[in-house]
């Protein structure tokens, strides 16, 4: 009588054990992946660190690149810094008002069909790579005329588009409808409501928005190969003209079989991995920061 | 008394059913800006369409399968890079998807409160490397890495799958495939891990209520309810790595032809392009490169339309249960 009971309970003991153990094992496994992730990021992180510290002077920032320099010339990817600065401002100039616009539409004047219909569009938009961008800009503009860095601007401004206005249309719906109505019942017409009641609740988020969008763009080589690559090493200013970027540098750098090449190619990712990093981590600060303020009211 | 008159009266003529010309303004712009963003993306797809049409008029729909790539005898096609693009991705897709799992079941049912914020950062952070930044890492450091320690290893243990066969240079597939799994685990996992927030607490705690372990609840709750989400944030991570061009580009190694061993140089639809328009000479070559780009649009249009898809029937059925 008692010999079946025991059998019994001693299945059930073995059985509850194996399931702990899965348990466990599964439990291990999921530690283990997030501690493969962050590891992944630190050696990755430490790499560009230690190699690209070592070169990073202010001649990199400043100098152009000598060809076929001797070891004492001072030489550096001042042109690529300088490129990249002003085709992200032109690209800057361009997606931030149109993402903003887009944004209050679809928001504030849209119906719900037009609203899926756009968004459906800008996700689809993101998802294009950014090499086919590329192509696109280069059949639009490069072909006939050349490649310019006003090119590269504009095929960066479409991969920025969508994350701005993505972003801005997630800050205006958090934005209280009391407000709107608070507004339009005071007799304020809608358009004054919306710039200068509805948009500046959002200025947090947008920011946040459109530092996430460069931060983004700032590392992108694939489009600019296609508009703004084919370049001199001066230095140049003038965004009519192809102008040298800082990914399009590491990327030329990084098939070079030279060692010194190689050495100016960490720097660059350093000065460029360390902008984003602080650029993103800084708009996500911002933005729980404005998140907060807005969802307190 | 005629001031007060005079107030109301303009008053009633704002708010009534005239339309002020500031908000017509305003619609008009914003509503063009939205427009613009339409029929930008079918702008895209013609020009794409438009640049590759020699290719189009010279191959035909053939070119898509015909492997080969020959500059000097001007004859193209997408087939080796078609393989190329299927095997990295999915492979890729393959690594990733369990790791992501993993990472976004640690943060949202594991991780001890102070460092879940700290490590859902880091893991986002991931996502913010450049691709130029991992592709120089991937030929410099982690290609020889795997050439000289990993590849011998896989082909001396696994050696019996075609796939593990002799270790190569560190320019190989297998450096394309790791390269993308680094890229695709954040995107993978922050959307999962929203999805996994996203299960009622309810529902959980009935399951571990009946006396469940956590990973029998997550086994049979929370992997059944994020299902169709985890579907589409694996088709989006797909689609991202079906797109990568730089850092493909930069380890690969480029190869035309079809090789099943991964640690042999191979090519991709976009690392191709990458590699290739600079050095292009004809204006066939270039129009090839873009019919390359072209499927590669197409793809990249199906797997996110696909995922949007599954997103939104999700959340109508989600929307509907509630």
């Amino acid at each position: 009588m008692s010999a079946p009971e025991a059998t019994a309970g001693g299945r059930r003991n073995d059985r509850l054990r194996r399931r702990k153990i899965v348990n466990r094992l599964m439990e291990g496994l999921a530690w283990l992946a997030a501690a493969i992730a962050v590891a992944i990021l630190g050696i990755v992180v430490f790499s560009v660190a230690r190699k690209g510290a070592s070169e990073l002077n202010l001649n990199l920032l400043t100098k152009p690149p000598v060809p076929f320099a001797p070891p004492d010339v001072a030489q550096g990817l001042g042109n690529a810094f300088i490129g990249t600065l002003i085709i992200v401002g032109i690209a800057t100039v361009i997606a931030l008002p149109v993402g903003i616009l887009i944004a209050i539409y679809v928001s504030e004047f849209a119906g719900p069909w037009v609203k899926n219909a756009v968004t459906l569009t800008l996700d689809v938009l993101n998802g294009i790579p950014a090499i086919v961008i590329g192509i696109f800009v280069f059949g639009l503009i490069v072909v006939g005329r050349g490649q310019s860095g006003f090119a590269g601007g504009f095929a960066l401004s479409i991969l920025m588009l969508p994350l701005v206005a993505r972003s801005t249309m997630e800050v205006l719906a958090l934005v209280p409808n009391s407000l709107r109505e608070a507004s339009l019942g005071l007799g304020v017409p809608r358009w004054r409501t919306t710039l200068s009641i509805v948009l500046p609740q959002t200025i947090g988020g947008v920011v946040t928005g459109a530092t996430l969008a460069v931060a983004r763009v700032a590392g992108e080589t694939a489009p600019l190969l296609f508009t703004s690559s084919i370049v001199g090493n001066q230095i140049n200013w003038n965004p009519h003209h192809a102008l040298q970027t800082v990914p399009v540098a590491i990327f030329e750098l990084s098939e070079s079989p030279s060692p010194d090449d190689h050495a100016r190619a960490w720097a660059a990712a350093f000065v460029l991995m360390m902008f984003i990093l602080f650029a993103s981590l800084g708009a996500r600060w911002l933005a729980t920061r404005s998140r907060r303020k807005l969802m307190a009211r | 008394m005629s001031t007060l008159d005079a107030t109301t009266e303009s008053t009633r003529r704002l708010s009534g059913r005239r339309v002020h010309l500031g908000d017509l303004i305003l619609q008009l712009v914003a509503g063009a800006a939205t427009l613009a963003a339409l029929v930008l993306v079918f702008l895209i797809v013609w020009k794409v369409i438009d640049g590759a049409r020699p290719a189009i008029e010279q191959f035909g729909v053939g070119f898509v399968t015909h492997v080969g790539w020959d500059p000097v005898k001007q004859v193209f096609g997408a087939g080796s890079f078609l393989f190329g693009t299927a095997v990295t991705s999915l492979v890729a897709l393959l690594l990733a998807a369990p790791l992501s799992l993993g990472i976004a079941l640690f943060l949202t049912e594991l991780a001890p409160g102070a460092i879940r914020g700290p490590v859902t950062a880091l893991v986002e952070t991931l996502a913010a490397i450049p691709s130029v930044v991992i592709g120089l890492w991937g030929i410099l450091v982690l290609g020889p890495v795997l050439s000289d320690h990993v590849e011998p290893f896989l082909h001396d243990t696994l050696g019996f799958i075609p796939l593990f066969g002799t270790p190569g240079s560190g320019s190989s597939m297998f450096t394309a495939i790791i390269v993308l799994t680094i890229m695709i685990l954040p995107i993978v996992s922050s959307i999962s891990r929203e999805l996994f927030l996203g299960v009622p607490s309810e529902l959980k705690e009935a399951a571990l209520g009946l006396g469940t372990t956590r990973w029998e609840m997550v086994r049979g709750v929370m992997f059944p309810y994020a299902r169709g989400g985890i579907a589409a944030a694996l088709i989006l991570g797909l689609g991202r790595a079906l797109g990568e061009a730089i850092a493909v580009t930069q380890v690969i190694g480029a190869f035309v032809g079809i090789q099943w061993n991964l640690f042999s140089p191979g090519d991709t639809l976009a690392s191709r392009i990458a590699a290739e328009y600079q050095g292009a000479t004809s204006n066939l070559e270039v129009a090839s490169l873009i019919y390359l780009g072209l499927i590669l649009l197409v793809f990249s249009l199906l797997v996110n339309l696909l995922a949007q898809w599954i997103v939104r029937t999700v959340a109508r059925r989600q929307g509907l249960a509630s």
